[in-house]
């Protein structure tokens, strides 16, 4: 298959395809990210990478779009503004969607809103609407627009999909905090990227925090050869 | 003419609910009352219960030991005031003006106009007759000059009408003070002076008079207001304006029975509709569209923005996706779009670089939406006060401007997530009151390695019952990395319960 013929994320030079990922590298405008049901690993590593591309980009006040549907509001809850990192208190705007199409219409909308800083879809499971037209769809209109998507699948399999960017996601040990050894540390998780246009993949533990940002520190060397980059 | 409305209150809240006078819920005893410092007072009284001691002005304890069976309404001063402008919009047909007299009367400009009813005496009786058929109690009274009709509708005999020429003075000599439209201290100053009669008030000097009461102001100054009340200085007044909503329709021809043409015309109104609003320099934010049928059926669809617009294509897209479940019957005859709820907008230069720029604006994208998804399912996460976690956020409307609040202390670590119910959870300890070691939640084991806490947030006394449990907050980090924010609802041997349970409430990040 020659891949020059399909058009690049963000219009990345040729030698960028070997370029290993790093916190706030742009190019993929629609990122899947696999995560468990029963952890808030996968709406947090969003909201970080989100974070990391907004900053990259300017630091203007735009809102997030933040679109769950029910099962996905049933299984991880709403988002809580006193535990939002403080550049995104007052600004998300959250969708609650009945059912995944209803999330999807909502995403798209989203997408195409040029006042958009992001928007981070939740979607639990594999439904029958998000198929790869679904998210073929969606990746254009992410590209056409250049509003980046997240979108976080709870408890799902890893499906056909159109996503530029497609990580698992879990949660890590955290470092042990300056004070008190005995309490939970600042956020780490475990992210394995699998498929990518433009980058190898490989495995990270992202952390964050309000002053530093994210910062991706490597897990184990990756294991996985050049051939297997450009994986739609 | 001077209409004063001495039951306004009263009379609104009757024809809310929707009764005739003294039948249905206007037989009992009923008084409106006012919060205030001292507790409620009463506002306004019904019949009922002016017969069993109700009085305006008196405290609600006071009145429940005359009639214990009184029963209360929530007086709104607000909602007399908005009533009171739309009768003075609607008094227009007995003159050219209106003004509104706060807080409980009208008046009617009816220079040269009392011919056309067949005289003053006929004009009285037609406006009273009317203000009855509404459900109001009203005193008239026409005079030369407003304060004179003010003080004889107020105080003098019922449709009282005073002739101009003549010595006005002389005829309103027997009127008590109270009608010169003074503050109540004055009128107190004046009571102790001994002057109870605008008679009195015209005997004294005019120059001790302007030394006495130095006020510029007209409520307090009585000679200003007797010299307003016979024409000597003028006294204006703020005529109210009816600005009615605006409307576009369409008359069709031949009644339309499909979807194709129905959404034409529906997107020929929104452009006429876009431009009675941009004369207006007004935007919509609620627009009512009614549809009437061949067959007299009627059917009506309303739509609400986040952002006041008028924009044509945006409005009629927003229309196309609410008229899908619409009967045609026959045909429809008469389309009509209203713009129920509008805001200033100012008409602003086509902006090329937005026009170039792919995409929808916020207001827009929000707007499709809420017309899919409906208005409570796009909102917006503010702070709330309140230390309960599930409290301290609140979801309002996504371009509504956010209260103000106070500064969130920031240590305290909170979840990123909230489950909308606290999950409970089956906890092992090593002691009651120490740290969690281990618990299942949605059938999976945790191992919990690290902890901090407790964090220990009482309930509300204020709010909730006696019996409410206090809540201890752990967070916790089990075997694996996932982090939790747990807690346990009360303490062993705190009375209010046995065992206590433990629940899960946040994920964090």
């Amino acid at each position: 298959m020659d891949l020059s013929s399909f058009p690049t994320g963000g219009g990345l030079p040729a030698h960028a395809r070997v370029l290993r990922w790093r916190p706030g590298l742009g190019g993929a405008q629609h990122s899947e990210i696999f995560a468990p049901g029963n952890e808030g690993s996968g709406a947090a590593v969003a909201l970080a990478l989100a974070l990391a591309l907004d900053a990259a980009a300017a630091d203007e006040a735009r809102s997030l779009l933040w679109v769950q549907d029910k099962a996905a509001l049933r299984l991880t809850g709403r988002p809580y503004r006193p535990g939002l990192p403080a550049s995104l208190r007052s600004r998300v705007i959250h969708v609650a969607a009945a059912r995944p199409e209803d999330a999807l219409f909502a995403l798209e909308e989203g997408l195409r809103c040029r006042d958009l800083a992001g928007v981070i879809g939740e979607i639990a499971g594999n439904p029958r609407a998000l198929d790869f037209t679904a998210s073929r769809r969606l990746a254009l209109a992410a590209e056409r627009h250049g509003t980046p998507l997240f979108l976080v699948r709870l408890d799902a399999a890893r499906d056909l999909s159109a996503a530029r960017m497609r990580w698992q996601v879990r949660a890590a040990p955290s470092p042990p905090p300056r004070w008190n050894a005995q309490a939970p540390g600042r956020p780490a998780w475990r992210a394995e990227l699998f498929r990518a246009r433009v980058h190898p993949p490989g495995e990270w533990i992202l952390h964050r925090d309000e002053k530093t940002g994210l910062i991706a520190s490597a897990a184990t060397a990756p294991d996985r050869t050049e051939a297997r980059v450009a994986g739609l | 003419m001077a209409v004063w409305l001495p039951r306004l209150a009263i009379d609104r809240w009757r024809r809310l609910q929707g009764c005739a006078k003294g039948e249905g819920a206007d037989a009992v005893p009923l008084a409106l009352i006012a919060e205030t410092a001292h507790g409620p007072r009463i506002e306004a009284a019904n019949d009922a219960g002016l017969e069993a001691g109700a009085r305006p002005g008196m405290r609600l304890a006071d009145a429940r030991t005359l009639c214990p069976a009184l029963r209360v309404a929530p007086a709104d001063p607000e909602g007399d005031r908005t009533l009171l402008g739309r009768l003075a919009v609607w008094a227009q047909r007995w003159g050219p003006w209106a003004a509104v007299d706060p807080p409980d009367g009208l008046l009617v400009d009816v220079r040269a106009v009392a011919h056309l009813f067949g005289g003053e005496p006929e004009l009285l009786a037609d406006a009273e007759t009317s203000f009855t058929a509404q459900g109001f109690t009203a005193r008239l009274a026409i005079a030369p000059t407003a304060g004179a009709a003010w003080a004889l509708a107020h105080h003098g005999p019922e449709r009282a009408i005073l002739e101009p020429g003549g010595d006005v003075l002389a005829r309103l000599a027997r009127l008590p003070v109270a009608a010169l439209r003074l503050d109540p201290e004055v009128l107190l100053v004046l009571r102790r002076l001994g002057l109870r009669r605008i008679g009195d008030l015209a005997g004294i000097d005019r120059d001790a008079l302007k030394r006495r009461f130095r006020d510029r102001v007209a409520e307090a100054n009585p000679l200003l207001r007797l010299d307003q009340l016979l024409g000597r200085t003028p006294e204006p007044l703020l005529p109210v304006v009816a600005v009615p909503p605006a409307l576009v329709q369409r008359r069709l021809l031949e009644p339309i029975r499909h979807r194709e043409p129905l959404d034409r015309v529906v997107a020929d109104l929104a452009i006429d509709m876009a431009r009675e609003l941009e004369r207006r320099r007004e935007g919509a934010r609620r627009l009512e569209l009614g549809l009437w049928r061949v067959d007299g059926e009627t059917a009506f669809r309303t739509l609400e923005l986040a952002a006041a617009t008028r924009e044509p294509g945006h409005v009629a897209r927003l229309f196309a996706a609410k008229l899908d479940d619409l009967e045609a019957g026959f045909g429809i005859e008469l389309v009509r779009l209203r713009a129920a709820w509008t805001e200033p907008l100012a008409a602003d230069q086509a902006d090329l670089a937005a026009a170039e720029a792919p995409g929808t604006s916020l207001a827009v994208c929000l707007d499709r939406l809420a017309a899919r998804l409906g208005p409570d399912a796009v909102r917006r996460p503010v702070p709330r006060a309140s230390h309960l976690p599930e409290r301290a956020q609140r979801w309002q409307r996504a371009l509504e401007p956010e209260p103000a609040s106070q500064e969130v202390l920031e240590f305290h670590a909170r979840p990123l997530k909230l489950l909308d119910r606290a999950e409970p959870i089956a906890v092992l300890y090593a002691t009651p009151d120490g740290y969690p070691r281990q618990f299942r939640w949605r059938g999976g084991l945790h191992e919990v390695v690290r902890v901090e806490g407790p964090e220990r947030i009482a309930p509300e006394w204020w709010r909730e019952r006696g019996s409410t449990r206090l809540r201890d907050y752990y967070r916790i980090e089990d075997r694996e990395g996932r982090r939790y924010w747990i807690y346990r609802a009360g303490l062993i041997g705190d009375g209010r319960g046995g065992i206590p349970d433990w629940f899960l409430q946040g994920l964090c990040g």
